[in-house]
């Protein structure tokens, strides 16, 4: 299996939304790069007629009725925003 | 002697016979973490003026249900979300976060319960580490010598308890962050069959593994607690719908014919002497006390770390996502366009550990390396499932050491992620397979260190755990023993 | 060079149940921002979702509606995006085993009539809603954010921007009639992206494609394509190379313009979600829902032509919205004649629908009460004429006819004695019309009918006053 490449490294950090530095790129592609070799211990195993778990516990159709309730106020949910205005979430727009 | 030395059956008494008040036990909580969290650094958020308040209404009503747990200070781990009380998950990201807004199931059970939550305590960021080293804020000290770590990542909650801070506690458990602590510190953490407790409110960091459990200085006084957060939970679809046993009645029965195994794989090269040495030094006590070992194996545990890392990893780096600065937490000030704001918070909000596990995981998941790493994990996960149930088509239990070693000292290998991981090697595979594990006092080591027994049960069979756990306490007294901390001398 | 025009449409219908898809908020369309939310919706940390069981009978209604067949074992996944509508930054989809598949409708144009095939029908979770300031800011408004979701994937059956258009028109009355959702584009509960590409006659492989959004109506869809269909074909004509692009289009200036060029495809991540177990339909579910279809528009159109013998151009408008075929249902079973009752609801009560911009159910007219309009024509009570003035009243304060007509005076007077004694004293007044008549001039009739409607303030029957006034110059 091939090595993790800096540019696959910034690929990754791009679609994680990490914002790392050109010494982060150096560190993170040696430390991926063996955590992903020791990984590769897997390979051992045949696994071609192994079914993966997802859930542990054999559950199915786990649902709730369609019952609307009210839970918090609009006040509390802003409450914790870092930035707001007129009762909506703030953000800066899309760089274009 | 301290309050907290007493059983909660005795502190019930004491209570009833008003011996003394809630407000006493409060009092207690605060006036030690006053005296030695300088030195534990067990707390990262107290919540005095709210508990002392509730101690006072408490003294005021009658325990109506002989709730054991009325009045009992509780400490309850960071990534537990309690309403009108910051929760920050060790993260400088949530270190505004001073109001979640809701109650975590367990936290609302014991309310319900009437016991005092006297603080949040201090963890990895987001239950990433093993050390407690990856806490953003400082690093939890293990009370039996600071120089050391107290294990994570419920480092906080295993070190309150055996410095008795508080009477018991809440940690959570995604690869061994309640048992490797609670061997490290010489207290009882249980990891409960995944489903067992309702995981709504705890802050996810890999949802298929993720269980809640408590940690309390005696094999009794868990079962207590596990009793009252246990339970379906119509908010968690992954939460089991069992029959609950009382799980104090496994108390009543010894271990007499009792099949144990002990996997090979656990007692290999990469485990102390020491360790070794007192696990067999604890299966002796097991013979005698008419109980029979036999050396089984789990022939894939070699494969549960890896298999653990990519799987946790890449369930991590979808629930970090939400951590974005958009609707709470903590936005970057640089942040002049929208994917500045993604990638600046996000940064400067997650410490290295949650960085490197973010990128694995989405690496892991990432287009053309989903079948090789994420899909083969879950695949091994099933064979390392297998082994557990084959082992239990023919045993009672499953016993071995919780940690290859000691706690090692602050420092020494936070710089080094693969050994590090080393060290959740058995603990890890209980969480693959979804099956309740606990760690229990088993000895110490030449340095004074506490080391853990593990013990492993079948899926919802704590109450075997319990009685195994509890005969072994019964004829030692190694969970008798207490930390010297600054302020005792 | 003659070209041949592929698309395949991409339909977002959002499902009309009480609460949303994973949590418990208020599932409701127009409230102020962020009131239906709670930490749940918002992707608080330490939330987790519950399927809400009506969604997913929702889901399997209009799977089965569209003819697919339905998933014994499907679950969820997590799709993985960052955007500040999207709170998890995932939202929760379903990637391989969607519920529906393997679906067919069928369309009609230039009276053709084909088979286009539904490759998947699947569930998912809306998203919040973004509104961009001019400030450099944008708005997120959470109401949206959790309300159930089907996606609905066409293959690429669709041949030309008119096919797309009829393709919509009957999805939508599909749905419709199953009664998931109101698919209303003006409120976004229907939502539609087409892909379109074009490839020279006779070759077998598809062009490259490109992709339209921000489609606001079905006749912008439309248009939307037509434009993009000759765009393509003269990009191609003078040697140039389609990009596989998303486009948008303007409403201003009719045209497409470029959003952005896809590079590779998106990389979503998808990954079974582990906070929702699979599912397990098995046949007692599924035929309990399917006894709950109702009977759907092309089988009603049938039954129309067959057993109430109206045209079948009457059966395709009235079965075009379920809300006009149950009006029509309901006025037929309260007694109105079906053609009758067809004639109305397809001339003056759709008229006046377009002309005051209303819907069926913003009218005040009940079925009951068109049905006892008609049968007061029916039985002579009222003329036509005066049928318009009652009507008029009713589309616009309901009411009794009956009463109406009442109030207003506008029962006719067919009682044959009281007619013949007025026409009597009218042609005593009109000899000279009587001599014009019996001369060959037809027009004096009609100015005896004038005379005989003036003196009844035009209450009188008309055909019976007609019939009277020549029974009764006869015998002059």
């Amino acid at each position: 299996m091939a090595e993790i490449s800096k540019e696959q490294v910034k690929h990754v950090a791009h679609l994680a939304r990490l914002a790392i530095t050109d010494e982060e790129v150096e560190t993170m592609t040696k430390q991926l790069g063996d955590i992903i070799k020791y990984a590769e211990l897997l390979n051992e195993l045949d696994t071609e007629n192994v079914e993966p778990t997802t859930h542990v516990l054999d559950l199915k159709n786990v649902m709730r009725k369609d019952e609307p309730k009210k839970w918090i106020e609009k006040e509390d949910a802003l409450k914790n925003a870092p930035d707001q205005q007129d009762g909506q979430f703030r953000v800066p727009s899309i760089l274009e | 002697m301290s309050l907290f030395d007493y059983s909660l059956k005795e502190l019930q008494n004491k209570l009833h016979n008003k011996e003394i008040t809630v407000s006493d036990l409060v009092s207690e909580s605060y006036n030690r973490i006053k005296a030695v969290d300088e030195d534990v650094k067990a707390f990262l958020t107290l919540n005095e003026e709210e508990a002392i308040n509730k101690a006072k209404q408490l003294d005021q009503q009658e325990n109506k249900d002989s709730s054991l747990l009325f009045g009992i200070p509780l400490g309850v781990k960071d990534n537990i979300v309690t309403k009108g009380l910051r929760t920050t998950c060790g993260s400088q990201f949530l270190d505004n976060f001073h109001d979640p807004l809701y109650d975590a199931t367990v936290v609302e059970k014991l309310q319900a319960e009437h016991t005092v939550t006297i603080g949040k305590l201090n963890m990895d960021e987001f239950a990433m580490g093993s050390s407690n080293e990856n806490s953003s804020y400082f690093t939890t000290r293990n009370p039996w010598n600071t120089e050391y770590v107290p294990g994570g990542s419920s480092g906080g909650s295993a070190a309150s308890v055996a410095a008795r801070e508080v009477f018991f506690s809440l940690g959570s458990d995604t690869g061994g962050s309640i048992r490797q602590p609670a061997a490290f510190c010489g207290v009882v953490g249980l990891k409960p069959t995944y489903g067992l407790v309702s995981r709504f409110g705890l802050v996810a960091f890999a949802s298929s593994l993720d269980q809640i459990g408590p940690i309390t200085r005696t094999v009794e006084d868990n079962a207590h607690l596990l009793q009252a957060i246990v339970g379906n939970d119509p908010m968690d679809a992954t939460s089991a719908n069992v029959d609950i046993p009382t799980y104090s009645d496994a108390f009543k029965e010894d271990v007499k014919g009792m099949k144990i195994a002990v996997p090979k794989e656990y007692l290999q090269e990469g485990v102390s002497p020491e360790v070794k040495d007192a696990v067999l030094q604890a299966l002796k006590v097991y013979e005698d006390m008419g109980a029979t070992w036999e050396e089984v194996s789990l022939p894939h545990s070699k494969y549960a770390v890896a298999a653990y890392y990519l799987l946790a990893s890449s369930e991590a780096s979808a629930n970090l996502a939400r951590f974005d600065g958009v609707r709470y937490g903590v936005r970057s000030e640089k942040a002049e366009n929208m994917i500045d704001m993604f990638k600046l918070s996000r940064s400067e909000g997650f410490g290295d550990e949650v960085k490197r596990r973010i990128m694995l995981g989405t690496f892991a998941l990432s287009s053309g390396y989903y079948d090789a790493y994420y899909k083969k994990a879950q695949k091994v996960r099933t064979l390392i499932k297998n082994d557990f149930d084959k082992v239990f088509e023919d045993y009672d239990v499953i016993i071995g050491p919780t940690t290859p070693t000691p706690a090692f000292k602050v420092g020494e290998i936070i710089d080094d992620p693969l050994t590090m991981y080393a060290n959740d090697i058995l603990t890890i595979p209980v969480n693959l397979a979804g099956v309740p594990g606990m760690s229990i006092p088993c000895g110490f080591s030449s340095q004074g260190l506490p080391i853990g027994l593990q013990i492993i049960g079948k899926h919802f069979d704590e109450s075997t755990i319990y009685r195994t756990a509890y005969a072994f306490e019964q004829a030692t007294d190694h969970h008798k023993q207490k930390p010297v901390l600054g302020g005792d001398r | 060079m003659n070209f041949e025009t592929i698309i395949g449409l991409e339909v977002h219908v959002e499902l009309k149940t009480n609460s949303k898809i994973f949590s418990p908020s208020f599932n409701a369309f127009g409230a102020e921002p962020n009131e239906n939310i709670s930490p749940i919706d918002l992707g608080y940390p330490g939330v987790l979702p519950v399927l809400n069981e009506e969604a997913v009978n929702f889901a399997m209604k209009a799977s089965m509606a569209l003819n697919c067949e339905i998933a014994t074992d499907t679950k969820f996944d997590r799709k993985n995006y960052f955007y500040p509508d999207n709170p998890k930054a995932y939202q929760i989809s379903q990637f391989d085993q969607p519920i529906g598949e393997n679906g067919w409708i069928e369309i009609e144009v230039d009276g053709k009539k084909k088979k286009i095939g539904i490759t998947r029908l699947h569930m998912e979770e809306d998203a919040g809603k973004l509104t961009h300031n001019d400030d450099g800011h944008s708005l997120v408004d959470f109401n949206r954010q959790g309300t159930p979701l089907v996606e609905i994937v066409s293959e690429p059956d669709l041949r030309s921007p008119e096919e797309a258009y009829a393709y919509l028109e009957k999805l939508k009355n599909i749905i419709q009639y199953t009664g998931v959702s109101d698919c209303k584009m003006e409120e976004g509960s229907l939502r539609c992206d087409a892909n379109i590409s074009i490839r020279p006659i006779g070759q077998e492989e598809f062009g490259v494609k490109t992709e339209l959004k921000n489609l606001n109506s079905f006749s912008f869809v439309q248009k939307g394509l037509e434009f993009e269909e000759k765009r393509q074909r003269e990009v191609l004509l003078s040697g140039g190379e389609i990009l596989q692009e998303t486009r948008r289009y303007d409403e201003q200036t009719k045209e497409t313009i470029l959003m952005r060029v896809k590079e590779g495809s998106d990389d979503y991540r998808y990954f079974p979600e582990p906070d929702l177990v699979p599912l397990y339909i098995d046949e007692a579910w599924k035929e309990r829902i399917r006894a709950e279809i109702p009977e759907l528009p092309d089988a009603r159109r049938e039954r129309y032509i067959s057993e109430l013998n109206l045209p079948s151009y009457d059966a395709s408008v009235l079965t075009s919205t379920k809300e006009m075929s149950d009006f029509f249902e309901e006025t037929i079973e309260q007694g109105a004649d079906v053609k009758q009752a067809s004639n109305w609801l397809m001339g003056e009560v759709s008229a006046h629908m377009n002309k005051q911009q209303l819907e069926l159910a913003g009218l005040p007219l009940t079925p009951e009460a068109l049905a006892k309009m008609i049968q007061l024509i029916e039985d002579g009570t009222i003329s036509s004429k005066m049928a318009k003035k009652v009507f008029a009243e009713l589309v616009k304060n309901g009411g009794d006819p009956e009463k109406i007509v009442k109030e207003k005076g506008l029962v006719q007077i067919s009682d044959e004695g009281q007619l013949k004694e007025i026409i009597s004293g009218i042609l005593a007044e009109n000899e000279q019309s009587i001599i014009d008549y019996k001369n060959g001039k037809d027009k004096a009739l009609g100015f005896l009918v004038g005379q005989v409607m003036k003196a009844t303030k035009g209450q009188a029957n008309p055909p019976m006053v007609n019939k009277i006034l020549l029974e009764e110059i006869e015998k002059r």
